[in-house]
């Protein structure tokens, strides 16, 4: 009985109807970051019953996250999990049906290349501009749509690019901001996270269904505390010599490859990846860790985790290191050498 | 001179020419945002040159990395 009436008020919803949602359950949705809006959005979709969603994140969940990211639980802090798993476990129970496929992976070029021309459209849950604009050149480069969304404390903001037909987050943004507002500095309260997704996944549904014409085709954005609303209509922004969307020149997919340290903003933490660590025996370093007693020493199937004081280093299966307690680059990567080699 | 900024009015104590000087005096001049003046989207460029005036109406949209 439960296939007969699962669907059935979002197939009462006109617009969708039984061709929309066989539609749904017949497309793949691709979500990048699984955090508090990544979340919010998988869990919509999969109560929706798209037959199939990827989940890539590259971190574990701790437990500031409880506050808003709605799949975790007090259990997923106390193993580290990380949040791709910890979310499927959470959507599997929901809809078994769904085919969800879970990537604990720090997503760059590389990952979205091998990916994208078999997803019917991407969700942006980054935290990130870097990781944005490389979202945003990889659906030019495989004309797919995306939905961008963002939020900090109250404040939100989303918008559909459309290949050759909206200009693209390269043509709106002319330059990086880096002012230093991120939920770890300025908070973020949850209701500006649903508020975001619930634009973002209506604009999925409505892709997913054939309904192009019900796009918003705006630039949404609101601050709940402050009580206001803005919607721009930024068609004529379309830039004719944007390098991504009008002369495919992909300038956001280059220099890549390389070890590259990032700095997690606002988290006293830098990110150290190895450029193809295909060499890395997790297994083994764990056990060679385990004999020198570290502070502290924590392990699971995905990461392990110790203390050098006053540093917590933890390091994923793939190699990917974080070095918590510092954001200088170079004092990480002495730290890195030390024990991940 | 008095404008309104997303729907609410804001006072403006001292003379503001253009909507890049009206940026600056709002503190905002380091966002990545999106203007729209008296109902006409702005390019970039356009900010140094647009004259602002009592009475005018602005929506302003930054972009934001949190999520």
């Amino acid at each position: 009985m439960l296939s007969d009436n699962r669907y059935h008020r979002q197939m009462l919803f006109e617009p969708i109807g039984e061709a929309g949602q066989r539609s749904i359950q017949e497309s793949h949705v691709l979500i990048i970051g699984v955090g508090a809006l990544g979340s919010s959005s998988s869990e919509m979709l999969v109560r929706a019953g798209v037959g199939k969603i990827t989940l890539m994140d590259r971190d574990y969940v701790e437990e500031s996250n409880l506050q808003r990211q709605q799949l975790f639980s007090e259990e997923d802090v106390k193993n580290q999990t990380p949040k791709v798993i910890a979310a499927k476990n959470r959507l599997q129970a929901i809809n078994s049906h769904t085919i969800i496929e879970a990537k604990v992976i720090d997503v760059g070029v590389e990952e979205l290349d091998s990916i994208a021309e078999e997803v019917d459209v991407i969700i942006d849950a980054t935290d990130n501009f870097d990781t944005r604009l490389i979202i945003n050149d990889i659906c030019q480069k495989y004309r797919k749509p995306w939905v961008y969304g963002a939020c900090v404390a109250s404040y939100g903001v989303t918008f559909t690019v459309l290949p050759d037909e909206t200009p693209c987050l390269q043509c709106l943004m002319d330059h990086i901001p880096n002012d230093g507002a991120t939920c770890d500095t300025v908070g973020i309260i949850s209701p500006a996270v649903q508020m975001v997704v619930a634009h973002q996944v209506t604009e999925v549904i409505k892709l997913l269904t054939d309904n192009q014409d019900a796009l918003s085709g705006k630039l949404i954005a609101f601050d709940l505390w402050k009580n206001q609303q803005m919607e721009l209509k930024v068609a004529t922004l379309k830039d004719e010599n944007c390098p991504s969307c009008s002369q495919a020149k992909y300038p956001n997919l280059e220099y890549q490859a390389q070890v590259k340290t990032a700095v997690l903003c606002g988290r006293n933490t830098v990110q150290i990846r190895a450029g193809t660590q295909k060499n890395f025996h997790f297994i083994q370093f764990k056990e060679h860790l385990k004999d020198l007693n570290l502070t502290n020493f924590f392990s699971n199937p995905y990461l392990v985790s110790f203390e050098i004081d006053p540093f917590r280093i933890v390091v994923f299966k793939d190699g990917r290191t974080l070095i918590h307690g510092t954001k200088n680059p170079q004092e990480a990567k002495k730290l890195y050498y030390r024990f991940v080699g | 001179m008095k404008i309104r900024v997303n729907g609410e009015g804001v006072q403006l104590k001292q003379p503001i020419q253009t909507v890049e000087e009206l940026l600056h005096h709002l503190n905002l001049e380091k966002k990545s945002l999106i203007i729209e003046h008296n109902h006409i989207i702005l390019k970039k460029d356009q900010h140094r040159e647009s004259q602002v005036s009592d009475g005018d109406q602005f929506e302003i949209v930054h972009f934001v990395g949190g999520g």
